[in-house]
């Protein structure tokens, strides 16, 4: 129990990876999703760019980025921003096109922009589909920084590292019992905010 | 105007002169042209060749996003926002157009009255709660929120049922008389063209075959396309269209049954085969003449 307030610290940290690698990966990811969706002649090419970079073994992936970013926070934060891209593209993409056309054609027609359709037609109808996307991913990206570990970007991999390191069980349950713990809060609070989006577009 | 990938214009060489105020029906067989004309008014489509004017100003030069807050758009899909309630879904114009909160709030009760659907218990209701009848009350409601100069209406009842479809018709008609907009009305239904339409197009593979009064149209049809789709040797259509007014001879015998002078000449019929002889025909309460079978035969000559 003495180790409480060094998880705890390690839990931040391994929050930090997360928000910073799916705040990056979403940077990139909006405007692709909404671009394929608008033109899902595009969406191939996209999503089987996104699925080789998914398909890249994480280690691997990682090993690359250190090479050119060095050891620390950052080779961590694009390995998680480059996995999150195969998820929340398509995701992204799927929730904008669920929107109803007529909804869309009626919106059209009343005279908003394309940036009022957007933002106060589309991202509303589709915010039950794109919490979701944001739940699987963070679900995934909490699981990848445990990585962290390996090139020392801290987070709760460090000790899942150095227990194995040692062959000292308890240490590398002591950082992977918090971590699933951490996925379960996300996915419980993603969906709960699914749920209330649901209220909201009446699919529910 | 071309679809990409078509093989021959939507629409094509049409010129139609629309006057302010009018309901003009476009009306003729699915695909034949009808829905995509009414999107080059509010330049939804954008012809290759060709244009568009309203009030003289042509529609291609105006932004097209304040040109259709100007102009009210309703569909047969409907396309309520389900996130939104009935009353925000009525003041989508009015909030882009900046209307301050209190006029919008007296609007939105005000259209609901209109459309008759009482703004206590449907202003905060979502979509999702009305039947498709109250939906599209909601979605005229929606496109005349701002007062618009024209309004478009694409198959607005085509997804309701035919006897609340009647009771729509009717109500619609009341409400853009008092608006004293222009309304251009898209519909393959002959019979719903017939009751709604001061005047009517009628469209096939993308051209106009006919541009008349529906009574004309009826009794005129220019050529047999048109005579086909109107049915125009169904001599009860014609009757429908047709005013006891228009029927009636001077006579000094008034009989005991009348009729207004507003009633249709299909509605005289119906009372003499039921075994009237001769009607009385009031104006006012006043009698200016008589019909019987023999004046509705000469009336359909």
């Amino acid at each position: 129990m003495k180790h409480l307030p060094q998880i705890g610290g390690l839990t931040l940290q391994h929050l930090a990876l997360v928000g910073a690698g799916l705040g990056i990966a979403l940077v990139i990811a909006v405007p692709l999703g909404v671009f394929t969706a608008r033109t899902p002649r595009y969406g191939a090419p996209v999503f089987g760019l996104a699925g080789v970079v998914y398909a890249i073994p994480s280690l691997a992936l990682l090993a690359v980025a250190v090479k050119y970013l060095g050891l620390g926070f950052w080779p961590v934060v694009l390995v998680l921003a480059a996995y999150a891209q195969f998820i929340l593209i398509r995701n992204i993409a799927a929730a904008i096109a669920g929107v109803p056309a007529a909804q869309i054609d009626a919106a059209k027609g009343l005279g908003l922009s394309a940036w009022q359709r957007f933002a106060r037609v589309e991202i509303p109808l589709a915010a039950p589909a794109l919490l979701g996307a944001l739940r699987l991913t963070t679900v995934a990206l909490i699981a990848i920084a445990t990585l962290g570990g390996y090139v020392g970007a801290g987070g709760l991999g460090s000790e899942i590292f150095f227990g194995l390191q040692r062959q000292y069980v308890e240490e590398t349950l002591a950082g992977s019992i918090p971590a699933a713990v951490l996925a379960i809060l996300a996915d419980a609070f993603f969906r709960t905010l699914e749920r209330t989006a649901l209220k909201r577009t009446g699919e529910a | 105007m071309r679809y990409p990938g078509a093989d021959r214009n939507a629409v094509d060489g049409v010129t139609l002169d629309i006057a302010g105020g009018s309901f003009t029906v476009l009306l003729g067989p699915s695909g034949c042209g009808k829905s995509t004309l009414l999107r080059t008014v509010n330049a939804l489509v954008k012809p290759q060749s060709g244009r568009v004017t309203i009030d003289g100003s042509d529609v291609a030069a105006a932004d097209g996003t304040q040109l259709r807050r100007g102009i009210g758009y309703v569909i047969q899909a409907i396309g309520l926002f389900s996130h939104m309630t009935v009353g925000e879904n009525i003041a989508v114009v009015p909030s882009l157009l900046h209307w301050d909160r209190a006029r919008t709030a007296e609007r939105v009760d005000e259209l609901l009255g209109l459309t008759g659907l009482a703004p206590d218990r449907y202003r905060n209701r979502y979509p999702r709660e009305l039947s498709g009848g109250e939906q599209q009350r909601v979605g005229v409601a929606r496109a005349i929120a701002a007062e618009p100069r024209v309004l478009l209406m694409d198959e607005p009842f085509g997804a309701v049922d035919a006897i609340l479809r009647a009771d729509l018709q009717d109500e619609m008609l009341r409400i853009v008389q008092s608006l004293k907009t222009t309304v251009v009305f898209v519909t393959h239904d002959v019979d719903e063209a017939l009751r709604l339409a001061d005047r009517i197009v009628v469209m096939r593979e993308g051209r106009v075959e006919q541009y008349d009064t529906p009574l004309d149209i009826l009794t005129k049809p220019s050529t047999r396309f048109v005579a086909q789709l109107l049915g125009t040797d169904d001599t009860l259509r014609r009757l429908s269209l047709m005013r006891a007014a228009d029927a009636a001879v001077a006579s000094e015998s008034t009989s005991a049954e009348t009729i207004d002078a507003g009633a249709s000449l299909r509605d005289a019929l119906n009372r003499l085969l039921g075994g009237v002889t001769r009607l009385s025909v009031v104006r006012d309460g006043a009698p200016i003449g008589s019909l019987g079978l023999e004046e509705i035969r000469k009336a359909l000559q």
